[in-house]
């Protein structure tokens, strides 16, 4: 059996799942205040006669590091940053407790200025004294040569309760983004590891001994413990559950596609290549900070079934604000939903009231009330299709890098929509038509996210840079510098990164049989000084991506 | 605090095409440029913008440009997506998308000439002529100001719009006494029709930040506003920089962030620049946030000591005084005509011109009509080492009624054969037709 938890921020699903059918499905009320009670009261509901030893895995998709970070509830966190030349402090510097120290590794990983021992301590012990508890430590080119945060990190750890490292979070450059993601690991740290305490005092309690996983942004998950030094990658699980949700409940194999999930205040949006969920290139945002965390490239529009209908200087104007239900359940305002039942394309509510309420707007615009349902559902339908080309067209003008790619590359042409939510039925005809798409609305979708979290496989990533002149291959995220011989090659860095992201994987809780890998960056240059080649600089990047444990096979198709 | 402003990003490192393998223009031109933009989280930031580069035509070349023996033959596809590279930037800042914009592109363009045979210093098209001449096309014609802040003398842009009034071509460059081309002195100084409106400011090896601010100050910006131009594009070679293996000078990256600051350019288009490691990453974030108006102050090369880069006091002295003459030149620049013109109605020039790259001569004769209504209508007369002969007919834009009517009929009363040409070309720039014959 696999348990599938979502907490979302109203409603908390489970979803126990025998031979990948629904056994048993329960849904509780959202305790916000206490989130681990919601998470471990619906599990015991769920359980209630089962054998807790029959389960082969648990997976949880939780808010709980989102809503921190929304909601303000972090901690002070010190930052040591090592930035060298460049952008000034000023603009790179996340919180007020920020000091600045010695330390640069040039753009090649080589050290063009060391770090200065009594600066740090000098450094550690002001921060220590100001309060605070959690450390992050960052240094520019961090990711091409992590000694320099290795050091500092080591320098720390005796005064510090815990310390983020900067070049654990991401393989990616981007230093202002490092510094970011540092931070928010490090404010959200004690937080997530008394939940995770919690979560695992429970399991011992109860008897549970299979695998618990957590659900990441980018729709993969990692096993609890190894989740607990880096609870930032569990931030924006929520649309990652609904994506991979879809994904379980319908074949999304093989075809270009958009995933929808139009709620009563927004609308959620989400593109599959190939059936694959598309990244952000580089990471999500939260709340203004731009992360260097993996996440599901979704985007989110203030237009949904519930969102308030107005006229404003002779146009019908949907949204952004959702003030309440459909005036059909009461609600204090028109919107699409009304329309939508006006229309016979639902039949929910309070058709009188629903009448009465776009009877208003009809009035304004001098329409029938046909006439105006029609001109509110469809004014709906195409704000949603405009968001929906708008992030196609984006995606394929993300610029790339080589003739070859400009030439050649691949554009993305879904040919499926798949859409779940209140008023996907109703919209999902007219969607298909303007987006020119086939349309599938999957059954069973109230548990999309839990039955998402449940089938969501181990995802990981790794980022390889080797230089023959020198001798050195770096491995970002694992913080590994080796020796190579001069004559080490493409092949060798492919071979040893492919080995290095399983283990990898399988550290982060991955089964032999999901570890299904992909080479997403492949570069070689030859490196010429003076006009002779002196050596190669190869790179690469590989991952274990985004989809659902093996054995279920193309989501749908045993529901 | 500064004023930020709009800035576009058109990267294009080409990491898939290189002159030869050890050739400077090869793949890891740009490699290390990126990282570093990468790692300062650049493009973040929320008034840089990146843009993929669009494709140049055959027609934008043909615009600018006459090829032997076709446009075709002498460019790849890189050349095609660094000149529409260029393009993107100045469409986005001629369409106000930005307020300014950066094609960060590669191959470079401004050793390029009218006529092509084959490749010069490293370039086959002149991308930022086929740029100029595309949004011309567009958006009506501008007055263009071109910078020319590379090492190199520009002489493929300066020969292009040699006869053209309304672009001003100033280089500034290494003299060319000590380095390729070996051209660029204050006396080439346009066309009879056009004089004035191609400057050369020649600075001796081991100018430092300095000199190069002088000149900026004392006569580029003057200059500048005398000229007023619609549009300013910088040609950002970044060859000057001190760590350059195959120049002399002792520019910085504090210096051109400087430079882009002051000069403001609209535009400003990568040229050359081949210390790719200890150079070219410091040297573009630092024009990238000068173009965008932000902090550059920090940016600086891991060996960077301005005390060791400082320029003697002769060569102050020396670059004062080049600066002066120049100037003065510039103020007496409607004087010369007549002096020059001699009451003839066509002037003629002789040159032999080699493409290094590609090994191949061309002796090429031009001739223009002496005009005070327009650029006047030129003819050319070129014939290759690769056995390539042709005769060119060049109506220019904005051409008056009696350049038109000549040139055409000029064109009608040739006879291919017996001048003994394989190409008879009409480039008729002010209606944008490209005959041949």
């Amino acid at each position: 059996m696999i348990l599938g938890i979502d907490v979302g921020g109203t409603h908390t699903d489970a979803v126990l799942l025998e031979n990948f059918k629904v056994k048993k499905k329960t849904k509780i009320p959202t305790n916000q205040l206490h989130l681990v009670s919601s998470l471990l009261g619906v599990m015991d509901a769920i359980l209630q006669d089962e054998d807790p030893a029959k389960l082969e895995r648990v997976v949880f998709s939780t808010t709980i590091s989102t809503n921190a970070i929304v909601q303000g509830k972090t901690d002070r966190v010190g930052m040591i940053v090592a930035s060298g030349p460049g952008l000034t402090p000023q603009d790179v510097r996340v919180s007020e407790d920020t000091r600045f120290v010695s330390g640069y590794m040039s753009n090649r990983g080589i050290e063009v200025a060391p770090v200065k021992k009594g600066e740090i301590n000098e450094a550690l012990s002001a921060l220590k004294e100001a309060g605070i508890d959690h450390l992050g430590v960052v240094g520019k080119f961090s990711t091409r040569n992590p000694v320099h945060e290795n050091e500092i990190g080591e320098i720390a750890q005796s005064v510090f309760r815990h310390v983020s490292l900067g070049h654990r979070m991401s393989g990616n450059l981007n230093f202002r983004r490092r510094i970011a993601t540092t931070y928010l690991n490090a404010s959200i740290f004690d937080l997530y590891n008394r939940f995770v305490g919690e979560i695992v005092d429970f399991a011992t309690k109860t008897g549970l001994k299979a695998p618990i996983y957590i659900l990441k942004a980018d729709g993969g998950t990692f096993e609890i413990r190894q989740s607990a030094d880096q609870p930032v990658q569990t931030i924006l699980s929520g649309p990652a559950a609904s994506i991979m949700g879809i994904m379980s409940l319908a074949d999304c194999s093989g075809s270009d596609a958009i995933a929808m999930d139009m709620g009563g205040t927004t609308t959620d949006i989400a593109l599959l290549a190939d059936g694959v969920p598309l990244l952000e290139p580089l990471g999500v945002t939260i709340e203004g900070h731009k992360t260097l965390i993996r996440g599901l490239k979704t985007r989110s529009i203030g237009l949904g079934g519930d969102s308030r209908v107005r006229v404003d200087k002779g146009e019908i104007c949907i949204g952004p604000r959702r003030e309440g239900p459909a005036a059909a359940f009461g609600g204090p305002y028109p919107t699409p939903t009304d329309a939508m039942i006006i229309l016979g394309l639902t039949q929910i509510g309070d058709r009188a009231k629903a009448e009465a309420a776009v009877a208003e707007i009809a009035g304004e615009m001098k329409m029938s009330l046909q006439d105006a349902a029609r001109a509110v559902f469809d004014k709906t339908c195409q704000g949603v299709a405009s968001a929906v080309t708008t992030l196609i067209e984006e995606i394929n003008n993300t610029p790339v890098y080589t003739i070859h790619e400009l030439l050649e590359g691949k554009r993305l042409e879904p040919s499926k929509l798949f859409i779940v939510g209140g008023p996907a039925g109703a919209v999902a005809p007219r969607l298909g038509e303007i987006l020119g798409c086939d349309v599938v609305i999957p059954h069973n979708a109230e548990v999309a996210n839990a039955f998402g979290a449940a089938l969501a496989r181990t995802t990981a990533e790794i980022t390889l840079i080797a230089e023959t002149e020198r001798g050195s291959l770096v491995i970002a995220e694992e913080g590994i510098q080796m020796k190579i011989p001069a004559h080490f090659t493409r092949k060798d860095i492919l071979r040893i990164g492919i080995e290095k992201l399983r283990e990898r994987a399988a550290k982060l809780g991955a089964r032999e049989a999901d570890i299904e890998t992909e080479i997403i960056e492949d570069q070689e240059f030859n490196m010429v000084r003076g006009f002779y080649t002196t050596g190669k600089n190869i790179r690469l990047k590989a991952q274990v991506k985004p989809g659902l444990i093996a054995r279920f096979g193309k989501g749908g198709a045993r529901l | 605090m500064k004023r930020t402003r709009k800035t576009g990003l058109i990267f294009f490192p080409a990491f898939d095409w290189a002159i030869s393998p050890t050739h400077p223009e090869r793949e890891e031109r740009l490699l290390y440029t990126q990282d570093q933009v990468f790692e300062e989280g650049l493009l973040d930031f929320e008034n840089i913008v990146e843009y993929k580069p669009g494709l140049a035509t055959i027609d934008d070349i043909n615009r600018i440009h006459i090829c032997v023996p076709d446009a075709k033959s002498v460019i790849t596809e890189s050349h095609l997506i660094s000149a529409g590279g260029a393009i993107t930037a100045a469409q986005k800042v001629l369409s106000a998308e930005v307020d300014n914009a950066f094609a960060l592109v590669r191959p470079p363009g401004h050793h390029a000439m009218r006529i092509v045979h084959g490749a010069r210093g490293f370039c086959n098209i002149n991308i930022e002529a086929v740029m100029i001449e595309n949004l011309r096309r567009k958006y009506g014609h501008k007055r263009v100001a071109i910078i020319d802040t590379d090492c190199h003398h520009g002489d493929g842009t300066q020969d292009i719009y040699w006869h053209d009034p309304d672009t001003l071509c100033i280089s500034i460059h290494q003299d060319g006494r000590t380095l390729y081309p070996g051209s660029g002195f204050p006396d080439e100084f346009g066309g009879p029709n056009a004089l004035g409106t191609t400057i050369n400011v020649p600075l001796p090896p081991e100018t430092s930040d300095e000199g190069f601010l002088h000149v900026l100050e004392e006569l580029i910006l003057p200059i500048i506003e005398e000229f007023k131009p619609d549009l300013v594009i910088n040609s950002a070679g970044q060859d000057n920089h001190y760590t350059d293996p195959i120049t002399n000078m002792r520019f910085s990256a504090q210096g051109y962030a400087r430079l882009n600051e002051r000069l403001n350019p609209d535009i400003a288009v990568l040229e050359g620049g081949y210390s790719i490691e200890g150079a070219l990453p410091y040297v573009n974030v630092g024009i990238i946030l000068a173009m965008a108006g932000l902090d550059y102050s920090h940016v600086r090369e891991p060996d960077y000591n301005p005390e060791s880069l400082r320029q003697s006091d002769d060569i102050s002295r020396y670059i004062r005084e080049v600066t002066k003459d120049v100037m003065d030149l510039w103020k007496k620049r409607h004087t010369f005509k007549a002096e020059i013109v001699k009451g003839a109605k066509y002037a003629r020039r002789n040159r032999n011109i080699y493409y290094d790259t590609d090994g191949i001569r061309e002796q090429q004769e031009e001739t223009v009509r002496i005009c005070d209504d327009c650029g006047g209508f030129i003819t050319v007369n070129s014939m290759a080492s690769t056995g390539n002969r042709l005769y060119a007919v060049i109506i220019p834009t904005r051409s008056c009624d009696l350049c038109r009517h000549e040139g055409e009929k000029h064109f009608r009363s040739i006879d291919k054969t017996k001048l003994g040409a394989h190409y008879l070309i009409l480039q008729d720039r002010d209606r944008d037709i490209y005959t041949v014959k």
